[in-house]
């Protein structure tokens, strides 16, 4: 039987902004019927849906939303909520990333869920968790990132710790999915819905775990050493021919020191006693990042990446957004991006993020976003069941929003 | 068998093959329940090499990277280049329901225990192939390093000054992190389409493409739709300043920014409350809706009198104060920060594990989630090189003490 992986899972999807819309987006690149709750009059964040909203929205918006099927469906009336119910009782998944207890107040925590739902997976995404004294408090992943403590690893020892942008936005998404996918594995073998408590903060610092145990057992604190690695030199990114333009070059044995020379024409080198050993290299590392300068200085990040990886040594051109989309082979290869129709029409746009992985027997694709309520007919009329005058009523009680 | 609470992965076993590259993948697998056996060169992983060390004594049996990475897994050694090697690992494969490995495409192919050999043993088996580029493509074969996949992809562009290189995020390797979780979400989607096909199938993970996945400021979608390209250093720039992110305070920094959708009051009340809000913080219009065009020098006036608040107080005082005044700041956590936390505290996020053989125990963090049943949670620490090799070969697959003498000496196990 081939069947789309996620097929027939139906998704109730009450996120905003980024971790939650790339939670259910997870689902819906997979197949899953991802139903995206939202208001006209409150588009909000990474949560605003496509044609509809600005240009700015659509920058930070549509992405998110890609595969998503949209419902605009004010769920804080009193009738809204009653359709939210009877969404829900035909949904495997409801995913909401509201600050904690924000849900449970307007009648849409867990327990009220499963009355409607009892086999009902929920998974609740925010900063700190669903319990604890910061548990209602809101931020965003930048902010978060600095909690989890990745800026203060990130950077040069001598400066400030440095910008990372949202990345804990990128890992939570993650653990979200893992416990999605394995919670619809035991809803299967065992009948039971489960509650999915997912702190962003819980699920950043599962990154951190080498340097929190070198603070538990030694004591040590972990702070930033820059480009460097403790077992590689050159390791470092090296500039390049053009503007801005660099290459990022990893050399960890002996071996590889000595194809490095080969390459830029220095065999000499690799015997020179201030860089013949791992040792050596470390001790005199600022002269050879010099060095790999002199060399890479004159030429195209592509070059000096494609002569390295040719002698079997990690490099790579630190791409900018325009590397990626448009130059890179592999990404194209492998089909990272995927052109789509902009909702509403007017052309085409990227889908990205792409895939976390591919399945040798089960594609799957990405779709593009929809327009904000374009599946409000689907919705409310084929999966619930309301009549044209029933929606007609709804929408001029601005319940359907 | 091992003594395991009920997981939600319970039923299931994975052999892990993984090296650095792939390691949490298994490790999320196995705190979910699974039944995960770390297999090992004889001697050991390589990654029992990484620091840092316990009571930084360099040995692979101290190796708190590795410690970090492979809890709730049991362990073997095996080498699987030998023909007795390749017949014990098939054995396990049977009745297996997951293999992890990070080899380069092709290596396991040439060994004869490639996913087109291994489904042959056990259709249901599915595979989990963690490399640099994915199984195809022209950069297949080409070599990775942290920094590089940070370099490739495309967020170390954006990270760093002007003046010097762009630097990656963190300095253990993030990115096979982000591809071990990318691989456990693999697995357990290929579980449930298992469930519906019959069948097993290979996970492709590609370490680019993993760290492709870190996106901030929207840097894709503003090239895909305007060709604009973000610059290093500017990253949070708004149209008219470049608005402060990281701010010093009494003992280290704090993540805080005034923007569109960053409200302003709360902190502004929060400072007023003490004294600390001055004129221009008085008159400022928190509701104006220009905020992003607002001038280089009228948003320096904004950030002045932030400043110096921030440095009237330590990051705990901010932490708690954020909470308190619903302000969205928090502070740049250093590791032991994150052992004071309260709130990680009133979770009992932190967890002790016990390492009998260094007298003891470990205090580790603790799951990445709460599950209101079959919770995630360390079922044990990492495994002793070839702990468990009496166990599993003579155990379970009936390999008499006699030939465990044999295969030790023949380097298999």
């Amino acid at each position: 039987m081939v069947k789309k992986l996620l097929e027939g899972i139906r998704v109730t999807d009450i996120t905003t902004y980024r971790t939650g819309p790339l939670t259910t987006k997870g689902l819906s690149d997979l197949g899953a019927e991802v139903i995206k709750l939202e208001t006209r009059s409150r588009l909000r964040g990474g949560g605003g849906g496509g044609g509809g909203a600005s240009t700015a929205a659509l920058v930070s918006g549509l992405q998110d939303a890609n595969g998503k099927l949209s419902i605009t469906l004010n769920f804080a009336s009193p009738k809204g909520l009653q359709l939210a119910y009877r969404l829900i009782a035909k949904s495997d998944i409801v995913v909401e990333n509201h600050a904690a207890g924000t849900l449970k107040r307007r009648g849409l925590g867990y327990e009220d869920l499963k009355k409607v739902k009892p086999d009902i997976i929920m998974l609740s995404s925010c900063m700190q968790g669903q319990t604890g004294p910061y548990a209602s408090h809101a931020a965003f992943g930048h902010q978060l990132a600095a909690l989890s403590g990745v800026n203060q690893i990130t950077g040069w020892p001598d400066r400030p710790p440095g910008w990372v942008g949202p990345y804990t936005d990128f890992i939570a998404p993650r653990y979200n999915l893992v416990a999605l996918l394995t919670a619809l594995d035991y809803r299967r073998r065992t009948g039971k819905g489960v509650f999915l408590d997912m702190a962003q903060y819980e699920a950043g610092i599962q990154f951190m775990a080498p340097l929190l145990l070198d603070y538990t057992v030694n004591k040590r604190v972990a702070n930033r050493m820059g480009n460097r690695y403790p077992s590689a030199a050159p390791h470092n990114a090296y500039r390049c021919l053009g503007e801005d333009r660099w290459c990022a070059i990893a050399v960890f044995t002996n071996e590889e020191w000595a194809n490095f020379c080969e390459v830029i024409g220095k065999p000499a080198m690799a015997r020179n006693a201030k860089f013949n050993t791992l040792l050596a290299r470390k001790e005199n590392e600022e002269e050879l990042d010099r060095l790999v300068n002199e060399w890479t200085g004159s030429r195209t990040a592509e070059d000096v990446m494609s002569k390295m990886q040719a002698a079997g040594i990690a490099a790579a051109v630190v791409e900018t957004a325009e590397d990626q989309m448009d130059k890179d082979p592999q990404l194209k290869h492998r089909g990272f991006f995927k052109e789509v129709e902009r909702p509403g029409g007017g052309g085409t746009y990227r889908a990205w993020p792409g895939a976390h992985f591919l399945l040798s027997k089960t594609p799957f694709d990405m779709k593009r976003a929809p327009i904000v309520g374009e599946h409000n007919d689907y919705v409310f009329k084929g999966i619930l069941g309301l009549s044209d005058e029933e929606m007609a009523e709804l929408a001029k009680e601005k319940v359907i929003d | 068998m091992v003594e395991k609470s009920e997981g939600m992965l319970s039923p299931y076993r994975v052999l892990d093959l993984a090296d650095e590259k792939g390691l949490l993948c298994g490790k999320i697998l196995g705190d979910l329940g699974a039944d995960v056996i770390k297999i090992e060169r004889p001697g050991g992983d390589p990654a029992r090499s990484i620091a840092p060390f316990y009571h930084d004594e360099p040995h692979p049996e101290k190796s708190l990277f590795w410690f970090a990475l492979n809890t709730s897994k049991r362990g073997v050694t095996l080498n699987i280049e030998t023909a007795d090697g390749k017949e014990i690992f098939k054995k396990l494969v049977k009745n297996a329901d997951f293999v992890i490995e990070s080899f380069p495409p092709g290596y396991l192919d040439k060994l004869g225990l490639g996913y087109r050999d291994l489904e042959k043993i056990n259709p249901g088996v599915i595979m989990v192939s963690i490399t640099p580029f994915g199984q195809t493509g022209p950069y297949k074969d080409y070599k990775i390093a942290d920094i590089a996949a940070w370099a490739l992809g495309g967020e170390m562009a954006l990270f760093g000054d002007a003046d010097r290189p762009p630097f990656r995020v963190g300095h253990h390797a993030q990115v096979y992190l982000q591809a071990g979780a990318d691989g456990a979400m693999g697995a357990v989607a290929a579980l449930y389409q298992r469930w519906i096909s019959g069948e097993g199938q290979q996970v492709d993970v590609s370490i680019q493409e993993a760290s492709a996945q870190n996106c901030s400021e929207n840097k894709l979608s503003a090239w895909d739709l305007t060709q604009a390209l973000k610059k290093r250093g500017e990253a949070r720039a708004g149209a008219g300043h470049i608005a402060k992110q990281l701010w010093t305070c009494k003992d280290g920094w704090v993540c805080w920014s005034y923007g569109a959708s960053t409200p302003g009051r709360p902190l502004f009340e929060w400072m007023d409350s003490e004294g600390m809000a001055d004129d221009f913080l008085e008159a400022f219009d928190w509701e104006r809706l220009d905020l992003a065009r607002v001038p280089q020098e009228e948003w320096g006036k904004l950030e002045d009198s932030t400043a110096r608040f921030f440095m009237t107080h330590t990051k705990a005082e901010l932490l708690d104060g954020a909470v308190k005044h619903k302000v969205m700041l928090y502070p740049v956590s250093t590791t032991a920060d994150m052992l004071e936390n309260r709130q990680l505290k009133a979770r009992n996020f932190w967890v002790e594990v016990e390492h009998p053989e260094l007298g003891g125990r470990i205090t580790y963090p603790g799951p990445f989630g709460l599950f209101s049943e079959a919770s995630p949670k360390i079922s044990r620490r990492a495994p002793l090189i070839g702990e468990h090799n009496q166990g599993i070969y003579e155990g379970e697959l009936g390999v008499s003490k006699e030939k465990l003498v044999v295969l030790k000496q023949a380097g298999v196990i």
